[in-house]
């Protein structure tokens, strides 16, 4: 069983899945809050590696990105970033990076040495099932698990796909549209999580426009786990991390009190 | 081969690579233009609009004072400057229309540079009553006003992109986020050979009658097929649109210009496929302008139109196999070939062409007297005469 699956092995307790551009707003900051994030009850982190142009990203993560490679953040520093993490914490780091920076460093040597820094999975939303054989093939032979996505229009031929292929969970993308914090979560999206569990009895775990307490519990009663990111992400800016943590600190209560 | 195979490869390159919620959308313009394809009367329909509303064909001029001026050979002008709107866009443009008429969508998104293809996408979509939003950067809004205006005229949304370097690369990222969250209703109607399958397909598909008009044109008038072609590329539309339909005849040599920028040396340019490295960005695998950690280069070049640092990927793939040649021509060297034109000619053509044009005038002075160059004149220069202006220091 994978570091990632274990998360998954009680199924009543209900994953929360953190989002953070590795780097922003500091390398330093990125290391001082995982651990406490994993205090805070977080069971799986996931780090982004900026990329130039993250299509399926709103204004916020955009924004970090690009402050992030702009203080020189490369793949080859959230690597490390990653590796020194690992040496603080045990739970499960998953990269979640755009194809063209993996492309770039080679799909081996990416894979190679993200495993080696001890991340156990990989999330690239410009990759589609149909067009991972490649990454795949050696994503596994490195023992990295890669989390595909599903969107609420996704028909059933692609979940049965998406489902066969995953690895340690299933990245439920709430809303069609792109990262960032949103009023409400759409009216059907218990519906979209029950089509899923008839084609899979993988983790499901809902991400995208998920910012309150509310919303996460709400996510929490029908799926496996919550991901949340950017509101996390704009939270990172507060100098104490007071109002993030009595934040993520409410969600994880939520999520537990079901 | 057919090329691309049915996922959209074309060799390595092409394929789809967007977010999930892009698929079933893609899977759905992919059939509604399969049946478009088997559908007699879409084309007969396409082929009226295009006639009777953008003016095909256009002419195949023989430009006497350029060819002289250039040596011996013959300089034919493919004239898309002269298709209603004023560039090769419109063709395409009316083609997609129709699909989205079909599909029974009534919202479109569409990306562009220098403007053309969203005055184009404006143009249709006011003739085919559809609701328009045309993402544009800041830089290129500022530089290609007039067609700012006309967008606004014909009905559509201009929307300015003021993320990164603030041109046709952020102006397609912001198109592609509209369209993955409105996808229920809307259709992106993308203006090149770029983007993920099918779209480099189609495209190519609806602008090849560039080349199918100059090969009956040539053979009537001429009696033989040209030696040269050269087209101007960035994203590469008008370039495949008079390459393709002579592919298979290996007499035809064929060269593509990219912007050459302020040169090739100071890494102030698009020349993707000369400079690039192969790379995934807006949906599929081509050569790309990128930093050795595969982030994306800023481009520059005096043509709005060429100013992206990807390129289709059946470039990508003509550059490989040796079917096309792709070389450069600088920002100052297209300027030359624009003023030329306008002098020798009478005709003003869009800086992306000027490039072309340059290019073609060189090359053409080792030539014999027998051989014949096709040039296609991809659009008009009106949008650029203030850049032209300030350039070439006329104020």
């Amino acid at each position: 069983m994978s570091r990632l699956e274990n998360v998954f092995k009680d199924r009543n307790h209900k994953a929360l899945i953190a989002f953070l551009t590795s780097g922003y707003p500091s390398i330093e900051a990125t290391l001082e809050i995982v651990p406490v994030l994993v205090e805070h009850g977080c069971d799986i982190i996931e780090l982004g590696i900026p990329f130039s142009d993250p299509l399926a990203d709103g204004v916020t993560l955009q924004n970090a990105s690009y402050s992030a490679l702009k203080a020189g953040i490369t793949p080859g520093k959230c690597i490390k970033i990653a590796a020194d993490i690992r040496k603080r914490v045990d739970t499960p780091i998953v990269f979640l990076t755009y194809y063209n920076p993996v492309l770039a460093m080679g799909l081996q040597k990416f894979c190679r040495e993200s495993a080696a820094a001890g991340v156990d999975g990989l999330l690239i939303p410009d990759l589609p099932v149909n067009e991972a054989e490649e990454i795949d093939e050696i994503a596994v032979k490195e023992g990295l698990d890669i989390v595909y996505m599903i969107a609420p229009n996704s028909p059933d031929y692609r979940i049965e796909m998406i489902a066969d292929k995953t690895r340690g969970f299933i990245y439920m993308v709430s809303l069609t549209g792109v990262t960032g914090a949103r009023d409400s979560l759409p009216s059907d999206l218990e519906q979209f999580v029950e089509r899923v569990k008839l084609k899979t009895n993988k983790p499901l775990c809902v991400g995208f426009g998920i910012s309150t307490e509310k919303q996460a519990t709400r996510v929490g009663r029908v799926a496996d786990g919550v991901i949340i990111g950017s509101r996390l992400v704009q939270l990172l800016n507060e100098p104490d991390n007071h109002e993030l943590l009595t934040w993520i600190d409410g969600i994880r209560k939520g999520l537990d009190t079901i | 081969m057919k090329i691309p195979d049915a996922f959209g490869h074309f060799g390595q390159y092409g394929g789809q690579f967007v977010p999930e919620t892009l698929i079933p959308a893609l899977s759905e313009l992919n059939m509604a233009y399969a049946e478009a394809c088997a559908d007699k009367d879409f084309w007969v329909e396409l082929e009226g609009l295009l006639q009777n509303y953008a003016g095909r064909p256009t002419p195949l001029y023989h430009a006497r004072r350029l060819s002289s001026l250039s040596g011996a050979a013959t300089i034919l002008l493919k004239r898309e400057d002269l298709a209603h709107t004023g560039a090769h866009k419109i063709n395409n443009a009316l083609g997609q229309a129709l699909l989205v008429k079909k599909m029974g969508k009534k919202r479109v998104v569409a990306e562009t540079g220098a403007g053309q293809h969203g005055v184009a996408a404006a143009t249709v979509c006011a003739l085919l009553n559809l609701k328009c939003v045309v993402y544009m950067g800041e830089e290129d809004i500022k530089r290609q006003a007039p067609n700012v205006f006309r967008m606004k005229l014909l009905g559509a949304e201009v929307r300015s992109v003021t993320s990164g370097s603030r041109t046709l690369k952020e102006a397609i990222s912001e198109a592609i986020r509209d369209w993955i969250t409105n996808v229920h209703d809307t259709y992106y109607l993308i203006g090149s050979v770029v983007g993920p399958h099918p779209y480099p397909m189609i495209v190519r598909d609806f602008q090849s009658i560039i080349g199918r008009e100059t090969r009956a044109q040539i053979m009537a008038t001429y009696k033989k097929l040209p030696d040269y072609i050269v087209a101007c590329v960035g994203g590469g539309s008008n370039a495949i649109g008079i390459f393709y339909p002579f592919l298979d005849d290996t007499s035809v040599k064929m060269i593509g210009v990219e912007a050459g920028g302020e040169g090739l040396d100071k890494d102030k340019h698009a020349a993707s496929l000369t400079k690039g490295k192969v790379g995934v960005l807006h949906g599929s695998k081509s050569y790309l302008l990128q930093d050795s950690n595969g982030q994306i280069m800023d481009t520059s070049s005096i043509s709005a139109g060429l100013d992206y640092p990807g390129v289709g990927p059946e470039h990508a793939y003509l550059k490989d196999t040796g079917r096309v040649t792709y070389t450069t021509a600088t920002d100052k060297q297209a300027l030359e070939g624009f003023m030329l034109l306008s002098r020798t000619e009478g005709i003003i053509p869009a800086l992306e062409p000027a490039h072309a044009i340059f290019y073609a005038t060189e090359f053409a002075r080792d030539l014999p007297g027998d051989k014949i160059i096709v040039v296609n004149l991809s659009g008009r220069g009106d949008k650029d005469l203030d850049t032209v202006y300030k350039m070439a220091g006329l104020e």
